[in-house]
C-alpha cells in the first residue's frame, strides 16, 4: 500500500513532464493503432473472403476477359453449386474523388454466391426486374445520402459515357467485416449496351471479368480448381481459378511496398517514444538518487527501489495506453468518414488494442530497464553526496 | 552517564582509499579505536579528513579497504549487500546534513518508513510514530510535508525517523550543519535526551564545537589519522 502510494505521489511530482509523456503516449499509442487498423483494412478483403467460393479469371492477367459462355460448363463440375460472375466497370461518381468498386453483375445468381450481402426481398425483386437498377451497400448509402429511387449517373471510363442507374436496393453485411460499399448494376444492360455501341465485337461483347464459383466443399477447393482450368486448357481464354482468399492477397500483394511502409512507420512511432519515455525515467530517477540512497541506508532493498522505478514507468505508460486506446476509435472513425469509401471495412481490431495493450507494457518495462539498473547499483554514499 | 563495559563499535587495524581515475587517495589510515556502548562521541576535523568515511564505514554504507569493524558484535565487513541493509535497518539510525526526508511523504509517513520494514501492524506503527513525533515536539505537524516545514522541524521529523525503529547507534553527520543557532540548540537537546533518557549510543560528524560540547568524547581525525581529546 505504502509502495503504490509512494509510486503514485512520485508519479505525479512533476505534472507538467508526467503530462507531456502521457500525452507522448497517447499520440504514438493512436497512431500505431490507427496504422495497424490501415493495414488491417488492407486486408480486409483476404478477411472477409468465403472458403467456399473460388475465383476463376483470366490466366493472362484480370485485364483480359472470359468468355460468358464459360458460365454453364463450369456449373456443370461435380462439387459446384452455383457460378455466377461479375466485371469490374469503374466508373466516376460525380468526381474522381469519389471512388468505390462498381461491378457489373449476373443478377440472377450474384447474391446466391455472395450470400454475405442481405437484401430485402423486395428490393431484391425491384432490382431484378430493372434492367437499369444497381444495389449499392449501406456505407455507400450512408456516404452518399442514397436512398431507393434515387438515380446515379455514372461516367464511364472502361466503358464510354454516362450511365443512368436506379437504386432499386441497398444491402447489409452478414458481419461487420463485411463490404458494403460496393456497387453493383446489371451485367445484361453493361453487354446490351455495348453490342449498340460497337456493332458485335466478338472481344468485347458477352465476355465477363471473372467467375466467383460457390463449391459444397472447401476440402475439394484445390481439387476443383484445377478441374475448372482443365477444362478450358489450350482455349482462346485459359482461366487460372483459386480460392478467394488468394485473389484477393494477390492484390493486396501488387501494394505490398506501402503496407510494409506503414508497419516500419508504426513501428518507429512506438521507437521514438519509448526513447521519450526512456529520458523521461532517466531524468526522474537521476534527480532522485539522493532520495534513493536515503532509503536504502534506512534498510530498503535495491529490488524495492527498482519497484518503485518500473512501478512510476508502468502507471505513465498505462495512462497513455488507456487513453490512447479509447481515442482510436473516435480517431479511426474520423478517418473513416474522410476517407470515405476507400476503405471498405475499416474498424479497430481486438488483435489492434490487444497489440496496443502489449506495446504499452513493453515501453514501460524497457524504459525503466536502464534507470532502474543504475539507480539500484549507485552506492549508498556516492547517492547521498548527489544533489537531486 | 553509565556506560557498559563492552564497546558497540570496535575497530582495529581500519584503512580506507578511493579510486580516482589512476589515482588511490587513502582517506583513512590504520584507525584503531572502541566506541562504549551509550555512550556520545563527536567526530571532529577539517574537511577531506575522513571523518564522514569514518561514519559512513560504522554505519555499514561503506565498506573498509582492511581492517576490523564490529559492530554490535557482528563483523559488518563481512556481511553481503542484502545482509548489511537488514543490518542497517535493525541497528542503525540516520540524521543527514540536509535531512534527506521524502518531499511527497508527510512527517507521519517519513517517520513510518523505517517500520515497514518490520513486521508491526498498521495500528502499532501509528502509536509509535505518534509517540516518536510528540519526543521530538511535532505532534501537530504530522501531516505537514517536508516543504511545509522548516529546517529545524525537518531536522526533528528525520531524528523521530531514526530512532522510530529503535536502534543501537544514531549517526549524525552534520546534523546542526544547515540549521540556525536556536534550531542546532533543539536539535542537539533532542539528542542528548536520546543519549541519556534512551541510552542510544550517538556518533556525530559536526565542525561546529559548540555542538560538539554536547557530546561526552570529542576526537579528532587530521589526514585519515585519530587523534584523541577528551
Amino acid at each position: 500500500m505504502h509502495f503504490l502510494k509512494l509510486i503514485l505521489r512520485n508519479t505525479l511530482r512533476h505534472k507538467l513532464r508526467t503530462g507531456l509523456t502521457i500525452l507522448g503516449i497517447i499520440v504514438a499509442i493512436v497512431a500505431f493503432g490507427l496504422l495497424r487498423t490501415v493495414v488491417d483494412a488492407w486486408y480486409s478483403g483476404a478477411e472477409g473472403s468465403s472458403e467456399t467460393r473460388l475465383v476463376t479469371r483470366n490466366a493472362i492477367s484480370l485485364v483480359f476477359h472470359l468468355p460468358i459462355k464459360y458460365q454453364d460448363r463450369i456449373k456443370k463440375l461435380r462439387g459446384v453449386k452455383e457460378v455466377t460472375h461479375a466485371s469490374w466497370f469503374w466508373g466516376v461518381y460525380i468526381t474522381e474523388k469519389n471512388f468505390f468498386p462498381q461491378f457489373a453483375i449476373d443478377a440472377k445468381t450474384y447474391f446466391d454466391v455472395y450470400s454475405e450481402y442481405i437484401i430485402p426481398p423486395k428490393e431484391l425483386t425491384a432490382f431484378t426486374t430493372d434492367r437499369k437498377g444497381c444495389v449499392i451497400g449501406r456505407k455507400l448509402a450512408d456516404v452518399y445520402g442514397l436512398k431507393i429511387g434515387d438515380t446515379m449517373p455514372i461516367r464511364g471510363t472502361i466503358y464510354p459515357g454516362t450511365w443512368k442507374f436506379n437504386v432499386r436496393a441497398i444491402y447489409d453485411g452478414a458481419e461487420a467485416k463485411t463490404d458494403t460499399s460496393q456497387f453493383f448494376f446489371h451485367w445484361n444492360y453493361l453487354n446490351e449496351s455495348r453490342k449498340r455501341v460497337i456493332a458485335r465485337s466478338a472481344r468485347t461483347t458477352d465476355w465477363v471479368g471473372v467467375y466467383a464459383i460457390n463449391i459444397s466443399e472447401p476440402s475439394r477447393a484445390s481439387e476443383i480448381s484445377d478441374e475448372v482450368d482443365k477444362l478450358f486448357k489450350n482455349s482462346l481464354a485459359e482461366t487460372r481459378t483459386e480460392t478467394e482468399k488468394a485473389f484477393q492477397l494477390g492484390f493486396v500483394s501488387m501494394t505490398d511496398a506501402i503496407v510494409v511502409a506503414i508497419r516500419i512507420v508504426s513501428y518507429v512511432v512506438i521507437l521514438i517514444i519509448l526513447a521519450v519515455m526512456a529520458n523521461t525515467m532517466a531524468m526522474t530517477a537521476r534527480e532522485r538518487t539522493s532520495e534513493y540512497a536515503t532509503l536504502k541506508a534506512l534498510g530498503f532493498s535495491h529490488l524495492f527501489i527498482s519497484g518503485l522505478i518500473y512501478g512510476e514507468s508502468m502507471i505513465i505508460a498505462f495512462l497513455g495506453t488507456l487513453i490512447g486506446i479509447l481515442l482510436t476509435f473516435p480517431v479511426a472513425a474520423m478517418f473513416s468518414a474522410k476517407v470515405g469509401t476507400l476503405f471498405p471495412v475499416f474498424g479497430v481490431s481486438l488483435e489492434t488494442i490487444y497489440m496496443q495493450a502489449i506495446v504499452a507494457l513493453l515501453i514501460g518495462i524497457t524504459a525503466a530497464v536502464i534507470p532502474a539498473f543504475r539507480s539500484a547499483q549507485v552506492p549508498i554514499v556516492e547517492g547521498l553526496r548527489s544533489i537531486g | 552517564m553509565e556506560n557498559s563495559s563492552e564497546p558497540i563499535v570496535h575497530i582495529k587495524h581500519l584503512t580506507k582509499s578511493y579510486r580516482r581515475g589512476e589515482q588511490t587517495v587513502p582517506v583513512l589510515t590504520d584507525i584503531t579505536f572502541d566506541i562504549p556502548t551509550g555512550e556520545f562521541i563527536a567526530l571532529m576535523g577539517p574537511s577531506g579528513s575522513g571523518k564522514s568515511t569514518l561514519l559512513n564505514l560504522i554505519a555499514g554504507i561503506d565498506k573498509p579497504d582492511s581492517g576490523t569493524l564490529e559492530v554490535g558484535g557482528t563483523d559488518i565487513a563481512l556481511l553481503s549487500e542484502g545482509e548489511l541493509a537488514d543490518w542497517r535497518a535493525a541497528n542503525i539510525g540516520f540524521i543527514f546534513q540536509f535531512y534527506n526526508l521524502m518531499p511527497v511523504l508527510t512527517a507521519f509517513e517519513n517517520v513510518e518508513l523505517p517500520l515497514l520494514l518490520t513486521p508491526l501492524s498498521f495500528k502499532e506503527r501509528q502509536e509509535r510514530v505518534e509517540l516518536a513525533l510528540a519526543m521530538v515536539g511535532l505532534s501537530d505537524r504530522m501531516e505537514h510535508y517536508p516543504s511545509e516545514l522548516s529546517g529545524g522541524q525537518q531536522q526533528r521529523v528525520a531524528i523521530a525517523r531514526a530512532f522510530i525503529s529503535d536502534p543501537v547507534i544514531l549517526v549524525a553527520d552534520e546534523p546542526t550543519g544547515d540549521l540556525d543557532r536556536t534550531s542546532a540548540g533543539e536539535i542537539l537537546a533532542i539528542l542528548d535526551r536520546l543519549n541519556k533518557e534512551m541510552e542510544k549510543t550517538i556518533i556525530m560528524v559536526t565542525h561546529d564545537p559548540h555542538a560538539a560540547k554536547t557530546a561526552h568524547i570529542i576526537r579528532h581525525l587530521e589526514k585519515g589519522e585519530l587523534d584523541v581529546e577528551n
